[in-house]
């Protein structure tokens, strides 16, 4: 009883992003995990005459820049392992189905849908998500300051998946146009419209003021 | 829409073609490819379609690539459609085939969609992969091709109880540079030309390709027959990203002193393969490239065609479509 109360008094203490990653990270969620993860109808592992080239389960991945065990299932995307095994909540999953873009990561450097990777795909490859974009003393980088800086996000929700393309692209092609980069962000959807301020965002991240463009 | 795991499948992941030949041979029909998964995840997930394993190959190297070949090009089946976009010796050869990679769906479905997985994606009918219980999928009706049937994305050409059209855009640019697809299986490998590969309901309505049950398209042969062409891509969609065409076209044309010697016109999305516009490819031929010619062989693109309910206007569009290539993009 103790124990729960102060755990309630903590979790007054903390943000309610800080108090879900400490549950994850804990792994006191663990049932409700597995409810998500292997309890729903078809989810149960089954066994096969193992043929060769069949996946291991548990596999190491390169998450922002750090190597991390983890029990994979076969079926699991990369959205899901990052999400709900590995704490990284910053990655959203918004339509799951490769179509909006709130779930993009970077891949050896490049933007996926991670709604839309098998985890197993990317053993042996380095993942950088959102929360893998901040300087090592904890500062925002250049291009989520600047989102910061033009008021770009409204609801947020698909502000991690914009500013991980627009790292993507800036590491691509530092100094791209307007145009350029509205096609770089095409595969971003963003429904409360803010695509001119993400634009300006990215104008402002590379100096190119002149091309900012204010209503 | 469901935002859970996919059901359970067994994953296999080979390392080498010879090992997903034999895994798919092992595995008889219940083991689905998947190479970049952008169309195979959303079967999965919507419950549509199910299997029991999946074989990735997205690891195997020997299938990435673009190498020269005798002027031509040979393009590893799991290259993606951006390192095709961007790649220096197909832009330099073969423009057509990188605009029209650069034109599939977003930057990210780029990065990792492959060029066999955008020949081999099943098409976008949403009746069929909304579940129903089509011809196509094994039923007895088609609900596209109904009174109120949506259809206005549907084909003009070629309806034989399904009005599928293909999705690809790189498949309209491969069959108009005359490619050819090298399949691989378990008794060997077989060289398909592209004009053959892409096969309509009439012939098989359950596939749009000639892709055998344990065949795995490896490459992809451009000859050096267009290389360095004059070439016109253009796609249009309601939506500049992420979209799938209502009609496109793909044109290789040889001029020589103003007049046009040879010619290869291909029409996206109007037909269940890409359809070939043979008589205006007569008709160009010996032509100067000019708006008098564009209005002359314009109106032949459309003959034949048998619209539904609410592809009408993919007629003009067509025509159009063909105007603007002739004349080189102006309107």
């Amino acid at each position: 009883m103790a124990e729960s109360i102060d755990a309630q008094a903590e979790a007054r203490r903390l943000s309610r992003r800080e108090f879900i990653k400490r549950v994850i990270a804990s792994g006191a969620v663990a049932s409700s995990a597995s409810f998500v993860m292997g309890g729903m109808a078809g989810c149960a592992p089954r066994t096969r005459a193992a043929l060769a080239g069949a996946a291991e389960r548990l596999i190491s991945i390169d998450v922002n820049g750090e190597l991390r065990r983890v029990d994979v299932l076969p079926q699991e995307t990369l959205a899901m392992t990052l999400r709900y095994k590995l704490g990284l909540t910053g990655t959203k999953l918004s339509c799951d189905r490769a179509e909006c873009g709130a779930c993009t990561v970077m891949i050896d450097g490049v933007t996926h849908y991670s709604c839309s990777t098998l985890t197993h795909m990317v053993r042996n490859r380095k993942v950088v998500t959102i929360e893998g974009l901040r300087g090592a003393d904890g500062a925002l980088h250049p291009v989520q300051q600047a989102f910061v800086d033009e008021l770009a996000p409204q609801c947020g929700f698909c502000t991690p998946g914009q500013v991980v393309a627009a790292v993507a692209l800036l590491q691509r092609n530092p100094n791209p146009t307007r145009e350029e980069a509205r096609q770089a962000m095409a595969g971003n959807l963003c429904r409360c419209g803010a695509y001119d301020s993400y634009l300006n965002a990215i104008m402002r991240a590379t100096g190119n003021t002149g091309e900012i463009h204010h209503g | 829409m469901l935002k859970d795991m996919m059901p359970h499948f067994d994953l296999y992941q080979p390392d080498t073609v010879d090992a997903a030949v034999t895994l798919v041979k092992q595995l008889g029909g219940d083991g689905w490819v998947v190479a970049g998964g952008q169309d195979s995840f959303d079967w999965l997930k919507n419950r549509v379609k199910r299997t029991p394993a999946v074989v990735d190959i997205s690891g195997i190297a020997e299938l990435r690539g673009v190498t020269d070949n005798n002027g031509g090009v040979t393009i590893g089946a799991l290259t993606t459609l951006a390192e095709i976009e961007a790649h220096p010796l197909i832009r330099e050869r073969f423009g057509l085939l990188a605009t029209a990679a650069g034109r599939v769906a977003s930057p990210q479905i780029r990065n990792v969609g492959t060029l066999g997985g955008n020949l081999l994606q099943d098409t976008r009918c949403w009746y069929y992969r909304g579940g129903m219980d089509c011809y196509r999928a094994g039923g007895n009706m088609c609900y596209a091709d109904t009174p109120q049937g949506q259809n206005r994305e549907h084909a003009v050409f070629g309806a034989s109880r399904c009005v599928a059209v293909t999705p690809s855009d790189t498949a309209n640019a491969l069959v108009a540079l005359e490619a050819s697809f090298v399949l691989r299986g378990a008794s060997g490998e077989r060289i398909v030309p592209a004009a053959d590969f892409f096969v309509g309901p009439a012939v098989d309505i359950r596939r749009m390709n000639a892709l055998r049950e344990g065949e795995l398209l490896v490459a992809v042969n451009i000859p050096a027959t267009w290389a360095g062409a004059e070439f016109y891509f253009e796609k249009v969609a309601d939506r500049a990203a992420w979209d799938f065409a209502l009609v496109s076209i793909a044109m290789a044309l040889r001029t020589e002193g103003g007049t046009i010697r040879d010619a290869r016109v291909v029409c996206g999305a109007v037909a269940c393969t890409p359809l070939r516009l043979t008589a205006v490819e007569q008709a160009l031929s010996g032509g100067a490239r000019d708006a008098a010619t564009a209005d002359r062989v314009a109106p032949l693109a459309s003959r034949g065609a048998q619209p539904l309910g609410f592809n009408g206007f993919k007629i003009p569009l067509m025509e159009n479509l063909v105007r603007r290539a002739v004349r080189g993009g102006q309107a």
